[in-house]
């Protein structure tokens, strides 16, 4: 079953076409990688899901919901979380603060009061946010603020922050950009662990290794069009692929 | 001694005016409203009290209110623009007020003299403390009770997540959205408190000054309202009282004997003192120092 669907969905900035009539599937359960050379409009893709930019043409559903034109902090509590290629943390705020500011899933506010969610202390949230600093492997940095943090573990720390919307989605725009062999093995075990936890993940990546590890669908954008879809496996042997990445006959 | 609980006067109005600011700066956003605000504080609390002989706290109270409502009206429109745009539109809405209350009537007759607002001439004659026998010091520590009590309120709100939040959407409005945050409540919420802390400030000063006219609710005022948070950090609420000590106790009190001088070595030792600590003059590395001198050791230490 689809969770996410984008039915001829473009995105023109001037006369750029960053995606032009995109129809994408990510069915419930699956890690679907995106991938695609520089420019032909993956992280365009991600902006217009999750709504920070409207698309100009299309349709996109989620969950058996239209949510074309659905603001972006309504799509977070639906249950679509994101990362950015390039690290966005609140510097200011310490890896705690950072995690507990974005507990706003649609389960979250069920759970519990207006004023209890807003103007509660921290111990109501300290079992969640346990969890989460113990899965970015953070435990006894929660008081460190973000931006004193290293490059690896602000990427862990972002990880968690969208996990901590409870997302169905977990949309993941480069993870592994400027990470090390270990970090990235490392990513590889995370994007599993989650996927057993029932959460879908839509991974944009330039690391091939990690995208043919983990994935187990991938599409490939070209030009803001897909040019094909497939397993790993399939990906590797199409040749429109190929030739998108390579240039000339292969 | 009445110099100095005028001068304590002064300085509780004013870290109830810079605090206002501070709250709507946590979120990031520039606003040059809070004088306004203050200026509808002051007229509403004057005219409850004075036309409708009100006493003065219920008075208070619709002040704030009053600030709050217009606020959240003002909030709306105005937090759709970001950065110079809306230091334009709240300097606007600032000038505004101040040019309603420039033109604004409403006297009656009290037995032979009239009382009320009355144009350019200003609101004279807001006597509820001389009436009821209030002395400086008393008035003075009424004021103190409200800054205290507001700077309770935002001390324990920065520790909720309501306060994490405000934080976070001065940090990254990109990020906090996308983190599920919705940035025209959480905007307009910080600028209805704001509102409601500047129309208060705006209330005790129109009773502590007996008078108030239009050009006390200038550009002046909006800018100092501003700068306090800015020159005290926004780590922390003391920040903005060490700001408006700085200010009006040390620069405007404390060197009045330089004469012209003054607003020449003004202007200058604010630069200074941005140069000195560009993060204001409380951020988080000596707020954390400061509790290490006085709760010793806690984690942190190297």
């Amino acid at each position: 079953m689809a969770l996410l669907e984008l039915q001829g969905v473009s995105r023109h900035f001037g006369g750029v076409r960053a995606i032009d009539g995109l129809d994408l599937e990510v069915r419930e359960g699956e890690i679907l990688g995106l991938i695609g050379p520089n420019g032909s409009g993956k992280s365009t893709a991600v902006n217009v899901i999750t709504g920070l930019y409207p698309p100009s043409a299309g349709r996109i559903a989620f969950d058996g919901r239209d949510i074309t034109a659905a603001a972006t902090h309504r799509r977070l509590s639906e249950g679509i979380a994101r990362t950015f290629q390039n690290i966005r943390l609140f510097g200011g705020l310490t890896v705690w603060q950072n995690l507990w500011v974005a507990q706003n899933s649609a389960r979250d506010r069920a759970a519990r009061g207006f004023l209890s969610r807003w103007m509660g202390g921290q111990s109501g949230a300290r079992e969640g946010i346990g969890k989460l600093l113990a899965f970015a492997g953070l435990a006894g940095r929660e008081d460190e603020l973000a931006s004193n943090l290293a490059f690896g573990e602000q990427r862990r720390l972002e990880f968690a922050r969208a996990l901590a919307a409870k997302p169905k989605l977990l949309l993941l725009d480069e993870p592994a950009a400027g990470m090390n062999a270990g970090e990235i093995a490392d990513l590889d075990e995370r994007i599993r662990a989650v996927r057993e936890r029932g959460v879908t993940v839509l991974l944009i990546e330039h690391h091939m290794e990690l995208v043919m590890a983990v994935t187990d669908r991938v599409a490939v954008l070209n030009f803001g069009q897909k040019i094909a879809e497939g397993t790993p496996a399939q990906i590797q042997a199409h040749s429109a692929v190929r030739k998108a990445y390579l240039g000339g006959d292969h | 001694m009445d110099f100095y609980f005028g001068l304590a006067q002064l300085i509780g109005v004013h870290t109830l005016l810079g605090l206002s600011a501070y709250v709507v700066l946590l979120t990031g956003q520039v606003s040059l409203a809070q004088a306004g605000f203050f200026a509808i504080g002051a007229y509403v609390a004057a005219m409850l009290t004075v036309l409708a002989g009100w006493h003065l706290v219920p008075a208070l109270g619709a002040a704030a209110l009053t600030g709050a409502t217009t606020a959240c009206a003002v909030g709306f429109p105005a937090l759709r623009v970001k950065g110079l745009m809306l230091v334009i539109a709240t300097l606007a809405f600032g000038e505004g007020v101040r040019l309603f209350f420039f033109n604004f009537d409403y006297q009656i007759a009290r037995g032979d003299v009239k009382v009320g607002p009355l144009g350019g001439e200003g609101f004279r004659q807001i006597r509820f403390f001389p009436e009821n026998g209030w002395t400086t010091l008393e008035v003075m520590l009424f004021i103190w009770i409200f800054v205290l009590l507001v700077m309770a309120l935002l001390w324990w709100l920065d520790r909720s997540r309501y306060g994490a939040v405000l934080r976070a959407v001065g940090e990254d409005e990109l990020a906090a959205q996308s983190a599920g945050i919705n940035l025209t409540a959480v905007k307009v919420s910080a600028i209805t408190l704001g509102g409601a802390i500047a129309a208060l400030g705006g209330g005790l000063y129109a009773h502590y000054a007996t008078h108030i006219e239009h050009l006390s609710f200038g550009i002046l005022l909006a800018t100092f309202a501003i700068a306090y948070p800015i020159v005290g950090g926004l780590a922390s609420v003391f920040g903005t009282l060490a700001a408006v000590l700085f200010v009006q106790g040390f620069l405007v009190e404390g060197l009045r004997d330089l004469g012209d001088w003054r607003n020449l070595l003004f202007g200058a030792l604010i630069v200074l003192a941005m140069n000195l600590r560009p993060r204001g003059f409380l951020d988080a590395g000596n707020l954390r120092a400061i509790k290490r001198l006085f709760w010793g050791g806690g984690r942190g230490a190297p």
